[in-house]
């Protein structure tokens, strides 16, 4: 019996944790990935998730012509590194961030506005561990208006 | 009650929650589209059933629609200029009291302020932040904007940097306050509420006698056609809440005259600026639009957002 109800704690943990996460990841949004858009604005939208290793994520989004752009992929310290590419609506890629030793930044202009995919995946932890680490991830985005 | 049903029943509730919480942690996907060629039609439909069938495998999937501070930037960079009068009347706010009439206003008012700030005007930033307050209070979000909120701008009202971040950050508090308690549908109909008050605001400052090959504000409102399959999928997601559907139905009727205009763009070159670190995506567009559509596109903006406003 004691088992049954030790199972039982597990689970309900195991499903609390997505709804706990969201409430961390946006505090970590908020008050760790905004500073490192500076001085581009922070557009005010919420991209953000709970990933583990592994795990890959996408965002399609239209660009502007005219506006200046930075991306910032935010995760938690505890994660290994998170790869992430840009590509278009044919998914040829724009920029790879693994050439450019994991940056986390990009900054970018469009002559003709288009849409995109922002695609990232956390690397696989190189070390051995017994448990597969998670943490959140956020993908922010932030405007500047071009210099007259 | 006989105590090992209770168990076998607390059992159940639990594999019942993890396989909910399973479901909804997880998105949906996608997978590879065909390699380009050099010139590209856009068609938002085509692009759209492409993704649908993509990314089988990918764990989360977002869609991101220009949030009210974007469009707003977005037009006054093409050019557009101050008009109060196309704005909705803060005096307006008593007629939302359905959550979807806030949420669309929220939106509205929302992209109303981000257009006001950018263009120096302080005393209709300060009322739509107010009415802004009203709508997010009207659905619950918490703190959102709160009266900190409100001092913070009264202070800062003459620095648009800080004005700016805090539009910013009242946006994302909305919306992840939303996101946090499953309330995305509310989240999608705010954006969208925003997404048709920059079409509106856009289609009434191009002037009667311009250039249609030649106008930045022009083109950024055929843009929009790039833009459109991602607010339908983002409705999509949230198809199961009667109010998204009814919000669809306007976005397929914009679809519909969308369809009419032709955007074709040659292949993306990327180029970066070894000193500025900057990369330039290099490519060219040319657009198809006749005057009737372009008139037909104006007039259904308009019915749709007199529809929003009450």
């Amino acid at each position: 019996m004691k088992k049954i109800y030790q199972i039982l704690i597990v689970l309900t943990v195991l499903a609390l944790i997505p709804f706990h996460g969201k409430t961390q990841c946006k505090s970590f949004a908020k008050k760790v990935c905004k500073l490192e858009l500076t001085p581009y604005i922070h557009d005010g939208n919420f991209n953000a998730a709970i990933l583990t290793e592994g795990e890959d994520a996408e965002l399609y989004k239209t660009f502007y012509s005219g506006q200046n752009y930075r991306i910032y992929i935010c995760g938690s310290a505890a994660l290994p590194d998170i790869e992430f590419q840009v590509l278009d609506v044919n998914r040829n890629v724009l920029y790879d961030n693994r050439k450019s030793n994991y940056a986390r930044i990009w900054d970018f202009k469009l002559e003709s506005s288009q849409q995109l995919i922002i695609s990232l995946r956390v690397r696989n932890n190189e070390e051995e561990a017994d448990e597969l680490i998670s943490g959140c991830v956020a993908i922010m985005f932030g405007i500047k208006e071009e210099a007259d | 009650m006989n105590i090992k049903l209770l168990h076998r029943k607390a059992l159940y509730l639990s594999v019942v929650i993890v396989s909910i919480a399973l479901i909804t942690g997880c998105g949906s996907g996608k997978d590879k589209a065909n390699d380009s060629d050099d010139l590209v039609t856009i068609d938002s439909l085509e692009i759209d059933e492409q993704l649908i069938q993509d990314v089988k495998a990918v764990k989360e999937i977002f869609y991101s629609l220009p949030s009210p501070l974007e469009t707003a930037m977005i037009l006054k960079q093409a050019g557009a200029k101050y008009n109060e009068e196309l704005l909705n009347s803060t005096d307006n706010t008593s007629r939302y009291v359905t959550n979807k009439s806030m949420a669309l206003n929220l939106g509205i008012y929302t992209t109303d302020l981000s257009y006001a700030s950018l263009f120096d005007q302080t005393q209709a930033t300060i009322n739509y932040m107010n009415a802004s307050k009203k709508m997010a209070e009207g659905l619950g979000i918490l703190n959102a904007i709160d009266e900190d909120v409100l001092e913070r701008l009264e202070a800062n009202i003459n620095n648009r940097e800080v004005i700016m971040d805090i539009i910013s950050e009242t946006i994302m508090n909305s919306s992840s306050f939303l996101e946090e308690n499953d309330r995305q549908a509310m989240s999608t109909i705010i954006l969208v509420g925003g997404w048709v008050e920059g079409l509106y605001i856009a289609t009434n400052l191009v002037e009667d006698d311009v250039d249609f090959n030649n106008n930045e504000l022009v083109n950024r409102i055929i843009d929009q056609k790039l833009t459109l399959g991602t607010v339908l999928s983002l409705l999509d997601e949230n198809s199961d809440n009667a109010d998204v559907l009814n919000v669809m139905t306007n976005v397929n009727e914009l679809k519909a005259i969308f369809d009419k205009i032709e955007i074709t763009t040659s292949k993306i070159e990327p180029v970066t600026d070894e000193e500025t670190n900057v990369t330039t995506l290099k490519s060219e567009t040319t657009i198809s639009m006749s005057p009737a559509t372009y008139n037909e596109l104006k007039e259904k903006v308009k019915l749709i957002r007199s529809n929003y406003i009450l």
